[in-house]
This record gives C-alpha cells, structure tokens and sequence, in this order.
C-alpha cells in the first residue's frame, strides 16, 4: 500500500483541500441539522405544553364535578370529530387520570377504559406515573419512556393549587422523526450542492498550488546528466515562497552552468598547454640533431664526392629534412619577434592577400574595419591570426557564400571576428578545434596546424579566443590586448 | 353548554346567533379557550332581549329531540311565530332540571318535556300536546352497547362495565333503567363500574359509539331519528334492549300560560301536519304530528317514578 505521504503534491494538495471542504461542510451541516432538530423538539414540546395547559384548565371544573361526558368531549376536541369516530393516527392519545392515577377518560376508551390502571394496558406508564410531579406542583413533566416510539407530556390539572388529576398527552415521534429527516436530507443536499461546486474549486486551487512546485521538483530531477535549459523552464516569477524558491533555483542552475562551461574552457586550456609543452619539447630535441644533419649536409654538398646520384641523394635528404624542420618549426610557435604596429594597410594586404580565394569560389566578401590609427598590436602575428582564419572561413563557406571580417577596438584590445554561413562546427569538437592536427575538412588538404598556430600566437599575445558555431553562422572572436607600453 | 335561541324582533342578532350556532362544529375543532368567551357573548344579549315590546310566548326546549340544530330551531320558531301571530323565543338549557326550574318559576310559558318530570310536576304543569311518532304518542328507552361489543345480551351483562345516562331526569335516558335495577335490588352505583350523565341523548349514543362507555340508555326516538341522520354514528353502537312503549315527552305549559295561548299553541302544533312548511319541519324532526294525549299516557312512567322514589335513600 502506497503511503500518504509519499503521494504527490499533484493529488496531495487538492486530496488536502478536498478533506478540508468536506470536513468543514460535514461538521457546519451537522451543526445546523443538531440545532434544527432541537429547535423543533423544544417547538413541538412548546405547542403541547401550551394546549396542554389550556385543555388541563378547562378540565378542572367537569372534573371538580365528576363530569366524565364533558372531559371526555374537550379532550378529544384536538383529536377527532365524534360523529365518524376516525381518530388521527398521528395524533397519539390524551389520558386523564384522577388523583389515584387510574383512567379517569381518554381519547381512546376502548384501549384505556375508565377506572383501570394505565400502567396495567401500557407498561410505558410505569415509568410515567414515577415522573409524575408532587401535588402542589403545576410544571409541566416531560417524560420520554425508554423503547418508546412515543413522547409524553404530564400536565397537573388543578384547582386551587391542589392537583385533582393529571392530563397524560402522547406524542409520537415518528412525524418529529419524519420531519427531522426531512431537515437532513434537505440539508444534505444543499451540502452536496454546495459541494459540488466548491470541491472542483477547490482541487484547482490545490492544483495551482501544486503546478510550481511540481515544476520545480521535475527540473531539479532532470538536472543529471546535463543540466536542463533554463529557456525551458516554467518556473513562477512570484514573490512568494515559491516564487523565491524558483528564482533562487534559477540562479543556482546559471551558476552550475557557468561553473560547467569554466571547467570544460579550464581542461581545454590545460590539455592546449599541455600538448604545446609537448610539442615545444619535442621540436627542441628534434631541431639540435636536425640543426646537425643540415649542416652535414651542406658541408658535404660543398666538399664531398660530386657524382650526380649522391648530390640526389642529398638532396632529397635535405628536402625531407628541411620540410621537417619547416613542420617543427610550424608547431613551435615563438611569437618572440619584435614588429611594427598593426595599421590599415595591414589590412589591405590581407585583403589583397586573399583576393584570389574570394574570387575563385565567388564568396561575397564584406569587411569591417574601423581601427583608426596604427593599433600597438605586433602586426606580423595579428596578419598572420587573420588570414588564417579568413582562410578558413573561405574555406568552409559555400560557394556564393558570405564572409565577414570586423575588426575594432574594444576595452584596451583589438577585437577580431571572423564569421561565415557555411557548414557549423559540431558541438563535439569545439573541445579539440584548437588542438594540433585537428582539420575539420574532409579531404584532408591542410595541415591541421592552422587554428592550432592562431591559438599559440593568441596565448602568446596574452588574448583570447572563442567559437561560437550553429546552422547560420560560425564565429571566431579574437581578443588580442592592446601593448600600449610596452610597445612604446 | 347554554344555546338560547330568541326573538328579539332585531335581524342583526339573528343573523348573529345563526352564524354562532353554525360556526360551532368548526369551533370544536379549535382551541377551547376560544368557546368560553364565545359563549359568553352571546349569552348575554339573550337577558337584554327577554323584556322586548311585544312579550313573546317563551319555549323551553330539552335534549328530548335534536336541540343541536340551530338552523332547524330557528325555522321552527319563525314558523310558531306566524302561526301564533306573536313573538315566539325558544329557551334551551343543558338540563331538563334547569327548564323544569324555569316553568315553575313561570319563566317560561310552555317547554318541551320529558314525561318522568312532567309526572312529577303534574300539580304545576298542564298538558299541551304530544308528539306522534310512528303514528302514535309513544316511544321506548334503547339500551345500547358499542357495536364491537358482540356479547352483550341484557342489562345484567353490563356489570361493573361503563355506563352512559343521558340527563337525571330523563325517563329514557335514566328512570328506566334505574328501576330495572332497583327491581332486582340494585342500583346503577352498586350495579355498573362508573356512571355519567352526557345531558344529551345524542352523546349517549356518541359516548357507547366511543367505547367511552360499554353501554348507555338512549331515548329511542333519538337514536331512530339519528339512525335516518347520521347512520355511521349508531351503526358504531348495537341495540341490546327495547323498553316497552312509553308516553312520549309532552308539550307542557306552566301556570304562566293562559288557556288562549295553550288553545293557540295547541292549534299551531296540530296544525303543522296541514301546512307544507309544517310537514317539511315535522320531517326534520322525524314526528308525524301532535295530538292533544292525555295524563294516562304518562302512567307507567309515573309508577317506575313512584317506585325508584321509595327506594332512593
């Protein structure tokens, strides 16, 4: 069996709200019905307690004068007409006994006939007779005999004070009871309408409530592997509590968020640094035997044996090595040397540079570049970042394609961004895009080396680079500071 | 209960005591404490209007007959009045005793009587006229039991059982059986359980109808009359005994009537079964007429009155 409390706020809230509806019209309505029910008791006994005072004192005198045929008529005047003899069913019967509490006359002679014991005929009236009040007094005694279906009224006939008889007038309950259900079912039914209409209310309502927490608790389940997307989240913008709770979760999903896109941008660093500490290594050693096996060879092209298959030999040897050398040196990237500022006809050049890569693949070519004045960036490296990337974008983009080149200055660096609408970078391998050898064209033509060379001059320069990639548009940024002065 | 029926030569409080006497039934059926005044009322204005110009010839009736139809009374009166030529005002009491009171203080001028106290009233009383009922001036005294009383055969079977008289002074409704008591050395308190008196033949009969009382004596002629009325009321009550034929209760006049107005009423009775609205009344009060009768009529209930006087204490 599922608990309670382990039931969702979905159904918990208006289960709540509907107990609580319920709860509260059961009780209110148990509460009027109780009192409706009393006030027709005391009414019913009210009314028979005032006729039976007027028909006691009228009885006083037939009774003073021993006239049963008198007693016998005024008693029965609420009951029944003589002539047909029917009496009411409903109207139970009047008794009168005399001091002595034998039957002195009755509505019903034939059941109660003068002169007997009542209690003899209806043992009720043992226990009537016992509540019977003392002979100086005129209260009224009310007297419900137990197992009994009926109620009795006892109510002194006097004269001058002393009782001469008493007036026994029974009441059945079952009009009371009739009625009584009548008022409970009435009742219950405007409990129901009522019901009816605030329980559908009320669900709602406890469903309203419900609805942002269950959001809440639905995207903090959702929030491994990946953290869900704010855009999609339908949190409530309230100041409530749950509004708050909201916000707050909000705030803490952006902070995880960055949190995530730092350490992925920190290991990507980190593995960058690491290979380019590798490479470095590894083109040192290899450039001090290369450096060697040059000079070897240059020294023998000089001095050695000039037959013709040799001097092939060599230089074969030589080519090799030099296109080694020229690899190693491509991947130890010393941005040690000093040049003049980046300017505007550094720009010009690049655009020249790259005439002929528009022109054949007839991509529209737009260009930025509002840099003003000679900026103090090493313009070698700054013309070397930006063919390499403007090739690249060239490269990618479609023919008829765009490529956009915008340059400008922007909080103490030189910012570069180079966008084209070719075919994107897969998510995956934004990660690697900076490592060496990672081409991201097909046919292999490339060395892989290029963004690998912009992202050592870059970290060199002290700037930054970022990708930013989807169907429309890839976006290289580059940050390059500003060497205000140091460059002067 | 006191219903007087008067002439007072004033519409207004005929119509009055019509609508009274109408309303009753519906009054029985309401709070009692509205009857005491109600009564009240209208018993004053009857003193007020003994004394009119004209001085009426002054009727007693008695419960002999059915003395509850005020409409009925009313059209008896106008018709006694203009065969009289003279206001008549018929005086109902609730006991033959109270109208047997009136005549011998010759407060009335004639009543309508029971034969057990005209007997014993001969000396003050003259005889006016008797009623012939079956064609004849004779009725019995019924005994009767509730009709779900399927045992009873006599009177001696009534023992210690409940018994309904109609008025003490009445031969069919007392004397008659009193001496069929006494005659077997009983009396009605020694003999029956509780006796009481409903000064009315017709709540005799409503009483034995009711169980109230196992058994009751009831003037014939009232119970044959309601029998042809009200059948669902006697058929409730079964007829054990009929007595032997009695004189039946007499027109009598007290020594304020003088002989022209005995002579005059006399005629007017007798002549009621000639004219059409007489006979329609005679019909309501089930009789065929009067005839003038003689004491003679009256003997057996003078010695049943004779005989139940010496045994009384």
């Amino acid at each position: 069996m599922m608990h309670f409390k382990n039931l969702s706020l979905r159904y918990k809230i208006p289960l709540r709200v509907a107990v609580l509806a319920i709860g509260t019209a059961v009780v209110l309505t148990s509460t009027l019905v109780y009192r409706g029910i009393e006030d027709l008791r005391a009414n019913l006994i009210d009314n028979a307690d005032r006729m039976g005072r007027v028909i006691a004192n009228t009885l006083t005198e037939p009774m003073l004068h021993d006239d049963v045929w008198r007693s016998f008529e005024i008693i029965n005047t609420p009951f029944r007409s003589p002539e047909t003899g029917k009496t009411g069913q409903e109207a139970g019967h009047i008794l009168i006994l005399n001091v002595s509490n034998t039957i002195y006359a009755s509505t019903q002679p034939e059941r109660f006939p003068i002169l007997k014991d009542p209690a003899s005929i209806d043992p009720r009236y043992d226990e009537l007779l016992k509540a019977l009040p003392d002979f100086q007094s005129s209260g009224t005694a009310v007297v419900e005999p137990r197992k009994s279906d009926d109620l009795f009224l006892l109510i002194p006939i006097q004269s001058d004070g002393l009782r001469i008889g008493t007036l026994v007038m029974s009441y059945p309950k079952s009009p009371f009871i009739e009625r009584s259900y009548g008022l409970i079912r009435d009742a219950a039914l405007i409990t129901l309408l009522v019901l009816a209409v605030l329980l559908p209310l009320g669900v709602y309502w406890g469903h309203r409530m419900a609805e942002p927490l269950l959001h809440l608790s639905g995207a903090m389940r959702n929030m491994a592997p990946q953290l869900p997307d704010l855009d999609n989240l339908r949190i409530e913008e309230s100041s409530d509590e749950i509004g708050q709770l909201g916000k707050a979760f909000k705030r803490m999903l952006a902070e995880l968020r960055e949190k995530e896109q730092l350490q992925q941008q920190v290991i990507a660093s980190d593995r960058l640094a690491a290979i380019g500490r590798l490479a470095a290594g590894i083109a040192h050693e290899i450039n001090n035997p290369l450096g060697g096996m040059l000079n070897a060879i240059s020294t023998f092209k000089r001095h050695g044996a000039q037959d013709a298959f040799t001097l092939k030999t060599m230089s074969i040897l030589e080519r090799g090595l030099i296109q080694i050398k020229e690899t190693v040196a491509a991947l130890l990237v010393e941005a040690k040397a000093r040049s003049r500022p980046f300017d505007r006809d550094d720009i010009e050049d690049i655009r020249t540079l790259i005439q002929a890569d528009v022109q054949s693949k007839r991509v529209n070519f737009s260009c930025e570049c509002d840099i003003g004045d000679a900026q103090p960036v090493p313009s070698t490296l700054a013309r070397q970042v930006i063919i390499n990337l403007l090739l690249n974008a060239l490269h990618a983009t479609q023919p008829h394609g765009h490529v956009h080149l915008r340059i400008h200055r922007e909080d103490g660096n030189l910012v570069i961004e180079v966008s084209n609408d070719g075919s994107y970078i897969p998510p995956e391998k934004v990660a690697f895009l900076f490592e060496p050898f990672t081409s991201l064209k097909e046919t292999g033509s490339g060395t892989g080396l290029g963004l690998w060379v912009i992202y050592q001059i870059v970290q060199q320069l002290g700037g930054l680079i970022a990708v930013q990639s989807d169907e429309h548009e890839t976006r290289f940024t580059v940050q390059l500071p500003l060497q205000e002065n140091t460059g002067a | 209960m006191e219903v007087a029926v008067v002439n007072p030569g004033d519409p207004l409080k005929a119509n009055r005591l019509r609508r009274s006497g109408a309303s009753r039934n519906a009054l029985r059926a309401n709070l009692l404490r509205l009857l005491l005044p109600l009564l009240l009322s209208f018993a004053l204005p009857l003193h007020a209007a003994e004394q009119p110009a004209t001085t009426p010839i002054r009727i007693g009736l008695t419960p002999v007959f059915l003395d509850y139809q005020a409409n009925f009374v009313n059209e008896w009166r106008q018709h006694l009045e203009r065969q009289l030529g003279q206001p008549v005002s018929f005086v109902q009491r609730g006991s033959y005793r109270e109208i047997v009171n009136l005549l011998r203080e010759q407060k009335l001028d004639f009543a309508w009587l029971c034969g057990y106290p005209y007997v014993r009233n001969k000396d003050e009383l003259r005889l006016v006229a008797v009623p012939l009922y079956q064609n004849e001036p004779l009725y019995q005294s019924y005994l009767i039991v509730p009709a779900t009383d399927k045992q009873t055969r006599s009177l001696a079977d009534l023992r210690w059982k409940n018994f309904a008289f109609s008025d003490p002074d009445s031969n069919s409704g007392h004397l008659y059986t009193e001496y069929l008591l006494i005659r077997q050395g009983e009396s009605p308190g020694s003999f029956f359980g509780k006796t009481f008196f409903t000064w009315s033949h017709r709540k005799v009969v409503e009483a034995v109808a009711s169980g109230l009382a196992q058994g009751g004596a009831v003037d014939g002629y009232v119970w044959d009359t309601l029998a042809l009325s009200h059948p669902q009321l006697t058929a409730r009550t079964r007829i054990v005994n009929r007595s032997p034929k009695f004189g039946h209760p007499p027109f009598v006049a007290s020594r304020a009537a003088t002989e022209q107005q005995i002579a005059a009423l006399r005629q007017a009775l007798f002549s009621m079964a000639q004219d059409e609205e007489g006979s329609r009344l005679l019909q309501t009060l089930n009789l065929n007429g009067f005839v003038q009768g003689d004491d003679h009529l009256f003997d057996e209930i003078e010695e049943m009155s004779r005989f139940v006087e010496k045994q009384r204490p």
